[in-house]
């Protein structure tokens, strides 16, 4: 019954194994010359010999001359890790004209030679993986690898600062970019800013631009109020579906005038405003913030009273001068090729209601630092005031710094912006209150560029610091100076005293988190995200912006938490990388995908639902199974399923892996 | 007492490492230095999905004392959901070689990250150990004995159908 | 000119190979005219001796059934290999190791002290035991040696073709016989019978849906079974993907689930094995716990996925660290 036996295609195979020393890294351990003339006793060998350095010049034109004189065929090299070199080898071998998956690397260096102390068994082990990779080698068939062409357009998800930035810079290059962001208007959260650290200077004078340019970009489609409902496809060929929600205005008649707004029945708002972060409220009918782009209008269906119950005198389309609004307005979906993606969907903060020690939501002067960055904008909901509830400006403010962050209980990483907007925030509000000011901090952290000169400043400017987790924040008061404050409780470590602080004010320096529902955006987009829940980069440090998922990229805070300019770089980043892809024109695909042999499938129908890329379909006339080898990633997890052996992955076939079982531990 | 038996027993372990995670961690341990016993020997698959269990049987057959299998943590297979398949497998597999009597201390399958090179030096060395306890895997011989060790070729076989009896 | 001579023996057999061949039902007297039956223990009064006493090759083919566990098997059918030009292991037994391979499970000593001391309706106070040998006033007596370990046809002797089936179909049996007698054969090491899993000749693959996954497997006294769905998706632990056709899907159509009796495909090195991970795969969960349960359900998985095919398999029987094996 075995099938082990079957013959190579090839006629009879040529093998031959090339033994580096690696200097000594490999020869300081293991005995080269002995598993040299071991590997001459394997069959099928031909050449067996050893050099200082494989992957070096002389290493691999030795092979290059073997395999053009004709004494090999196949090529086995032991030496280091295939993630090393196993690109360099392939690509040698192509350079001589043979076909590059007629090899095999047999990693003597990371598992041998470097972990093994004694030499005898370094040297038996050794021999071993040659034999696995000789007996191997025999199956393997030539390859290639599949070109697919790239479509060059490009989907930037989101429209804060990374995904503006990131749009901006592919539409200059000339590409065509769709900009999908789920708010009325792009913006994200820088909009919500007054000033930005450590210049300080105004967050709207240097975004506006930048999103009037989006806006007037021909390269670019903006589509606000949408989302992105369904990513079908692969690099360079993902067929997206935009689900574009109605404003029940028309956009293109729409200038933003602000008559609809007025005109309204509500005279007042009803309903917490979003973007003022719940501190005022909105009419049904609204602009987020005057400088939104677009600057159309919005009528929220679950609190306007045409949409809900039909019983409006709809004052606002008689204000209207260019008929735009439209009540029958329905939800649009859009279907768009694009090549690449960059997902720079951002973040949200923490929600300081889950730390109930510190009292947000329980006493009326505890804001967070959100809250705070509207009240200082100037056309945020307090016309740039810092005032308490009762309208009267705090003599005395706490910022508590890491709330959500730095704690195992809550979030165990630091996230990174909060001392600096806090130290910001402290400047702020000195500068409209006059207020005594206490910064309760952990560490302080601030390394960009500027940032420790702006610590310095702040140091300068009478703000008291306190090095100390806050513990609690209540309204009990101790004494009469207490009386109608919020005590602030915390251990001054620098003094060795707990102390409370009374305040009028607490700003809690919330830290930043993924959204809510990343892991349902996660899985539209097929990528991963760290168990925090922030989408997952292809490698920590040399591949920040890529992901697992080949043709999607990251950019801005939803890769983790980061300030506007590692946004902006990050975007920049992503947009690159997505350019390289496009830019090519075509994707190469890796040949180690699964194939069905036809004559052997009984149409048993148990691959299809395991592979979670959807690769495999039913052919319903043949009636058996088919593999698209573009959606393929090379898992194998099909092939182990398959009950009849019909479904075989490239490079992995059963025979090749049986062979490579024999070859590693029958003879040594 | 020979001298085989004084020198000590020297297990032989078959690993699978899929190429993300596990390989990677034991690539890692081999950059660190981190020395282990030798008794391990890696074959590299893409991901432990690809895992079938016959490879492990044949690994038992061949001579393995013992199978060791590494994947990447649950939610982190870089092909999703591979090695959910691979434990599914794995748990079937587990009551199964107890049935058989196999001891379950030769079969092991672990989750090890691409971070993780001290695990992997950590799992070689107590799996090498406690497969040493154990002894030597001395599955009963057998073979296949296949036709052409038969003296009659075919052509003479069918001569004699077709010719009756000689 | 005279006919070709045939042989069929059984060995550790239920007989069901036998009845087979009388299921070729009229076609049986085309049988009987196109060869010469000299040995058929079951129905024919030849004897040993008489084999031993043909030529080495004089025997065109013999077909054995039954696996071989003990000596008088084991001799018994190197006599018939010396004879014979071609050996045809016919049926699952012979095949793979079949029903009485599962006996690989225990060994000898196992077997005999349940089946001689340990029942309970056994009375055994001297603790008698069947002997190989025994002194009787009339001489000495002598049974065959019964062996540890059930073995297949091909791990006893070379053989040359093997009709699979519990029994084989009738079909691929007048068919081999055809070819045999044609001369027409495939090349030796072959499997008489279609290369294929059972799911492409059931009558139910078209209500295959595209989720075969299970939350919950089903033992087949535990549902009333549809007759026309596939089993798999219904739950049920049908082999049919894993097992060879050339049987016209005949426990499915007749609403029992295949036990795969015919043995693997080509592709296929150990038949249990890739059963197990074919059916494990569609446990529908990634939760450790839940797996677990899902797949409790299969309460013996050597008897399920190697009903007939333990001798056959990788591990061949069960491990004991100081196992007696052999002879």
């Amino acid at each position: 019954m075995s099938t082990a036996n079957t013959p190579s295609p090839n006629g009879k195979p040529k093998i031959g194994v090339y033994v580096c020393h690696c200097g000594i890294n490999i020869a300081g351990r293991v005995d080269v010359q002995a598993t040299v003339e071991f590997a001459k006793t394997l069959p099928n060998v031909t050449v067996a010999t050893e050099y200082k350095f494989m992957c070096s010049d002389p290493g691999q034109e030795m092979i290059q001359k073997d395999l053009k004189d004709g004494l090999v065929d196949r090529v086995v090299v032991a030496s280091c890790s295939p993630l090393m070199h196993e690109a360099t080898f392939r690509r040698a071998m192509m350079a001589a004209d043979a076909n590059p998956f007629l090899f095999q690397m047999a990693n003597i260096r990371e598992h041998v030679s470097w972990v093994t102390l004694d030499k005898d068994a370094a040297t038996e082990k050794a021999k071993a993986l040659i034999a696995a990779a000789v007996k191997r080698i025999v199956l393997h068939r030539p390859l290639e690898k599949t070109r697919v062409p790239v479509n060059s357009d490009a989907l930037v998800v989101g429209g804060g600062i990374a995904g503006i930035h990131a749009a901006l810079t592919l539409a200059d290059a000339g590409r065509k970019v769709y900009l999908v962001e789920r708010e009325p208007t792009i913006g994200g959260h820088m909009a919500k800013f007054d000033k930005t650290f450590p210049t300080l200077d105004c967050s709207a004078c240097i975004l506006t631009p930048k999103m009037s340019a989006v806006r007037a970009h021909p390269n670019i489609t903006l589509w606000t109020y949408s989302e992105v409902a369904e990513v079908e496809g692969f690099v360079g060929n993902f067929q997206v579906k935009v689900k574009r929600k109605p404003r029940y205005i028309k956009e293109d008649l729409c200038v933003g005038c602000y008559e609809c707004v007025e005109a309204c029945v509500f005279k007042k708002g009803i309903v917490k405003d979003e973007f003022n972060v719940g501190l005022s409220k909105r009419r049904p009918i609204y602009i987020p913030f005057p400088q939104a782009t677009p600057l159309v209008a919005v009528i929220d269906p679950e609190t306007c009273v045409q949409i809900k119950r039909n019983k409006c005198k709809k004052p606002c389309v008689d204000a209207c001068e260019r008929d735009a609004i439209d009540f029958d307005q329905k939800e649009e979906i859009k279907e768009i090729d694009v090549g690449a993606i960059i997902l720079a969907t951002g973040f949200k903060t923490f929600d300081a209601g889950r730390i109930s020690r510190y009292g947000y939501g329980k006493y009326p002067n505890i804001f967070t630092s959100l809250e705070v960055e509207r009240m200082v904008n100037a056309a945020g909901p307090t016309t740039g005031e810092v005032l308490l509830k009762n309208g009267e400006k705090p003599k005395a403010v706490g910022i508590v710094h890491c709330v959500g962050s730095r704690d195992c209980k809550t979030n165990a990483y630091c996230s990174r912006v909060c001392c600096m907007y806090s130290l910001k925030l402290a400047h702020l509000i000195k500068e409209r209150t006059g207020a005594e000011v206490y910064n309760f901090y952990i560490d302080m952290r601030t390394p960009g560029k500027g940032y420790e000169e702006f610590y310095e400043k702040l140091l300068k400017e009478n703000v008291h610091f306190i090095r100390g987790r806050v513990a609690e924040i209540s309204d009990w008061a101790t004494i009469p100076e207490e009386e109608g404050k919020l005590v602030i409780r915390a251990e001054d470590t620098l003094v060795g005293a707990v102390r409370r602080i009374p305040v009028d004010m607490v700003v809690l320096s919330v830290g930043m988190e993924p959204h809510e529902d990343v892991d349902e955006v996660r899985r539209v987009f097929n990528v991963s995200c760290s168990h925090e829940g922030w989408f997952l980069e292809r490698h920590p440090k040399l591949a920040p912006v890529s992901t697992f998922t080949d043709g999607v990229f990251l950019a801005g805070a939803c890769q983790g938490p980061k300030d506007i300019p590692d946004c902006v770089a990050q975007a920049g980043a992503a947009a690159a990388e997505a350019l390289v892809l496009i830019d090519r024109g075509y994707v190469e695909l890796e040949p180690n995908t699964a194939y069905v042999q036809e004559e052997f499938c009984s149409g048993c129908k148990i691959c299809l639902g395991l592979c979670p890329y959807g690769a495999i379909s039913f052919n319903d006339e043949k009636n058996i199974s088919s593999v698209n080898g573009a959606l393929c990633k090379g898992c194998g997890t099909c092939v182990a399923a398959c009950p009849s052996g019909a479904l075989q992955q490239n490079l992995f076939t059963d025979e090749q892996i049986l062979q490579e079982i024999e070859g590693v531990i029958s003879y040594v | 007492m020979s001298d085989d038996d004084k020198k000590q027993f020297e297990p032989r372990i078959v690993a699978f490492f899929c190429n993300w995670c596990t390989y990677t961690a034991a690539d890692l341990a081999g950059t660190a230095r981190m020395t282990y016993s030798p008794n391990v020997r890696v074959i590299r698959i893409m991901c432990s999905g690809r895992l079938d269990p016959q490879f492990i049987l044949k690994a038992f057959r061949e001579g393995a004392d013992g199978v060791l299998i590494g994947g990447c943590h649950p939610g982190d297979c870089h092909y999703q959901e591979g090695n959910y398949k691979a434990l599914r497998r794995f748990t079937l597999l587990k009551r199964f070689l107890n049935m058989m009597g196999i001891e379950k201390e030769r079969i092991r399958l672990e989750w090890i990250a691409a971070s993780e090179g001290d695990k992997v030096q950590k799992v070689i060395n107590e799996m090498t150990e406690q497969v040493r306890k154990l002894g030597p895997l001395k599955l009963e011989p057998v073979s296949q004995l296949r036709p052409e060790e038969n003296s009659v070729p075919l052509a003479e076989a069918v001569a004699v159908i077709e010719g009756g009896a000689s | 000119m005279s006919k070709p001579k045939v042989a069929f023996y059984w060995c550790a057999s239920c007989g069901g190979c036998e009845e087979a061949v009388i299921d070729l039902g009229p076609d049986i007297l085309k049988v009987v005219e196109a060869v010469d039956i000299v040995f058929w223990p079951v129905a024919l009064d030849f004897k040993r001796s008489d084999v031993e006493n043909l030529a080495d090759g004089e025997l065109a083919v013999s077909f054995i059934n039954g696996a071989i566990r003990s000596s008088e098997q084991s001799e018994m059918v190197e006599l018939l290999r010396r004879k014979s030009g071609l050996v045809v292991a016919f049926g699952s037994c012979a095949h793979t190791g079949g029903i009485p391979g599962l006996a690989n499970l225990f060994d000898r000593k196992a077997m005999f002290d349940e089946v001689y001391f340990n029942l309970p309706s056994v009375v055994n106070d001297k603790k008698t035991v069947p002997q190989e040998e025994y002194e009787a006033p009339e001489g000495t007596l002598t049974l065959p040696n019964l062996w540890n370990t059930v073995k297949t046809l091909d791990q006893v002797i070379p053989v040359d073709y093997y009709l699979p089936g519990c029994p084989p179909p009738v079909n691929l049996i007048a068919e081999a016989v055809t070819k045999i007698v044609k001369g027409e054969l495939p090349p030796k090491g072959s499997i008489l019978a279609p290369d294929i899993a059972l799911c492409d000749e059931c009558p139910r693959k078209e209500t295959k849906p595209e989720k075969m996954s299970q939350k919950e497997f089903k033992r087949p006294h535990e549902i009333m079974i549809d007759p026309e769905k596939c089993l798999l998706a219904q739950g049920l632990l049908c082999l049919g993907p894993v097992t060879r056709k050339g049987c016209g899907a005949a426990c499915t159509t007749a609403n029992m689930p295949c036990t795969g009796c015919m043995g693997p495909v080509s592709n296929v090195i150990d038949f249990g094995m890739k059963a197990l991970s074919a059916v494990a795969s569609l446990a529908d969960s990634n939760d450790e716990e839940e797996i677990e349960k899902i797949l409790s359900k299969i309460v013996d998985p050597v008897g399920t996925f190697y009903r007939y095919s333990l001798p056959a398999s990788l591990l061949h029987r069960y491990y004991q660290p100081a196992a007696q094996g052999g002879k």
